[in-house]
């Protein structure tokens, strides 16, 4: 493939663990161009006509296969907003690792909207890895405005992991979920702001059918003078259960905001929001000096356990 | 060698100072196993934290080795060769069993080194290798796993505070026989034990009764432990609140 420059590759492998073409159908998109795709006979990526972005059809009952679309970002003063939509065939079982990596060297912003909608088939199951990096010591920001919105059919599964741990000044993620009866969904977010980056999670999980069930955890750390926010809300209007919990450390003159939001419309929805909020405890500092680690040695495991 | 020289240690509480450790001397030698006791808030875990470093004295100075270490700070004190197990051990959220062991012991322990530590507390070590050291682990699991740490230090002074507390009577049998086992290859270096459990006295070569900030009395195991006995039979407590199992003194 792929005319990449190395800080191209540096950024492919924070955000997709790649460091050579992979396996199965990716499109790994750099500045605004595909620069490289690849189709299987099980999994159909062409390109949208009307917008930018992706139409990515994995056909019914595919296994243990995999799909790859990162996004690379090195040209400063570059806004992009990319639509991919994933239709997931009945029973498919799938794994699909997303991400966007931005090196911004200049003064100008450079920001990737991804808006990603997934129609999970029924009975089809998807891992989704989402990761966002940032790195550049231009004064442009590196910005990142993610949307995802996932339809899941009866008794379908989707697992999103979403990482954002350096680098990235400005993200509003949002995550919109509607799930049939006897859909599962499981989110884990891990979130870490330096400076002053703010990163607004936001979540709104209708589900719509007995037994639907949705876990939405995020655990945060936010540095310097960081702002995040979360807020996730879970909407019951069938028997089902739903899960949220924030869980957050506090360093420096960091700030967080959780905005818990559950609405019941049944009697059997049965919703639990959990929040905790709080600086590093002492205890945990002092058991790690006492193994011959100083202060922040210690700080750093703390944080990257809590991360892991 | 640890040297305490005349160790006091106050804090302020509602408006007064209030004095916990007061003129305290004494001195634990290499190849000494001692064991300080005494009745709740008579000072005793501040005492292991003096030593540790996590609370400073007012007056006094600390030495170990003949080495001044009153205004060493934790971790200093710590690669100096000071072990500290805590008396409630500490959580953490996504750090592994592993991780700490790793981490105390200052290598990257392969898992089966790792697992020795576990199995020498009696944990079931493939169990507990991956396991985070979170509250999914009961009291019992978490203080052995402490005691586990704080052996894969290999210290040169090793201070346990209240290794007993929370910790179920199974268990306890065999947290004794960790004590034995560090007792029979204590050959370089020195334990002290905060307890009140007549058999963690019994393997003592000194007992330490501190009681309101001060030492009450202190000797060879033989000297103390009958005084400490006699006491508890006229009704005086020395101990304390009675620990589950064998209590020396109350």
């Amino acid at each position: 493939m792929l005319k990449l420059d190395e800080i191209q590759l540096r950024l492919l492998r924070e955000v997709a663990d790649l460091h050579q073409v992979p396996e199965g159908a990716y499109n790994i998109r750099a500045n605004g161009q595909s620069a490289g795709r690849q189709s299987t006979a099980n999994i159909e990526i062409t390109p949208k006509q009307e917008v930018s972005g992706l139409e990515i059809r994995i056909r019914p009952g595919t296994k243990n296969e995999s799909v790859h679309i990162p996004v690379v970002m090195t040209q400063s003063g570059l806004t992009e907003v990319v639509y991919n939509d994933f239709f997931i065939g009945e029973g498919a079982d799938v794994t699909i690792v997303a991400g966007c990596g931005i090196d911004n060297c200049g003064n100008q912003d450079a920001q990737h909207d991804g808006i990603h909608r997934f129609y999970v088939g029924r009975g089809a199951r998807i891992r989704y890895v989402e990761k966002h990096y940032g790195s550049g010591s231009g004064a442009g920001k590196r910005i990142l405005n993610p949307v995802t919105e996932v339809y899941q059919e009866e008794d379908s599964t989707v697992e999103m992991e979403m990482v954002q741990i350096k680098g990235v000044d400005d993200t509003r993620r949002t995550t919109l979920a509607e799930l049939a009866a006897g859909a599962k969904l499981v989110v884990r977010e891990r979130l870490m702001t330096h400076g002053s980056q703010q990163a607004v999670s936001v979540y709104e999980v209708k589900m719509n059918g007995a037994g639907a069930s949705a876990d939405v955890v995020s655990r945060s750390v936010a540095r310097d003078d960081s702002f995040q926010k979360f807020d996730a809300k879970l909407v019951g209007s069938a028997p089902c259960t739903g899960h949220t919990e924030c869980d957050s450390i506090i360093m420096d003159r960091g700030r967080i905001l959780a905005v818990p939001g559950l609405e019941a419309n049944h009697v059997d929805a049965a919703l639990v929001h959990e929040a905790a909020i709080g600086k590093i405890a002492g205890d945990q500092l002092i058991k790690l000096m006492t193994l011959g680690l100083t202060e922040q040695e210690a700080e750093e495991q703390i944080v990257n356990g809590f991360l892991k | 060698m640890l040297e305490l020289r005349d160790i006091s240690f106050g804090v302020e509480a509602e408006g007064q100072d209030k004095e916990i450790i007061r003129n305290v001397s004494l001195t634990l030698a290499e190849g000494k196993l001692a064991v300080v006791t005494g009745p709740n808030g008579g000072g005793k875990s501040t005492l292991a934290r003096l030593i540790a470093g996590i609370e400073k004295p007012t007056t006094g100075r600390i030495l170990l080795n003949g080495e001044d270490i009153t205004d060493w700070d934790v971790t200093r004190r710590a690669r100096a060769g000071i072990a500290y197990a805590f008396q409630q051990p500490v959580r953490f959220k996504g750090i592994q069993v592993l991780d700490l062991l790793r981490l105390a012991s200052g290598q990257q322990l392969t898992v089966a080194q790792a697992c020795r530590y576990l199995s020498r507390v009696g944990l079931c070590a493939r169990d507990y290798i991956d396991r985070e050291v979170n509250a999914s682990l009961s009291g019992g699991e978490l203080k052995r796993i402490e005691i586990a740490t704080v052996l894969a230090r290999g210290a040169k002074l090793t201070v346990f505070d209240e290794p007993e507390a929370g910790i179920d009577l199974w268990s306890f049998q065999n947290l004794i026989e960790v004590f034995e086992h560090l007792r029979a290859s204590i050959a370089g270096s020195s334990i002290l034990i905060i307890s009140h459990q007549e058999r963690i006295l019994n393997i003592a070569d000194e007992v330490i009764v501190l009681r309101e900030g001060r030492v009450a009395a202190r000797g060879p195991r033989e000297e103390i432990l009958p005084g400490l006995m006699a006491t508890d039979s006229t009704g005086t407590c020395l101990g304390g609140q009675p620990e589950r199992g064998a209590d020396a003194s109350c």
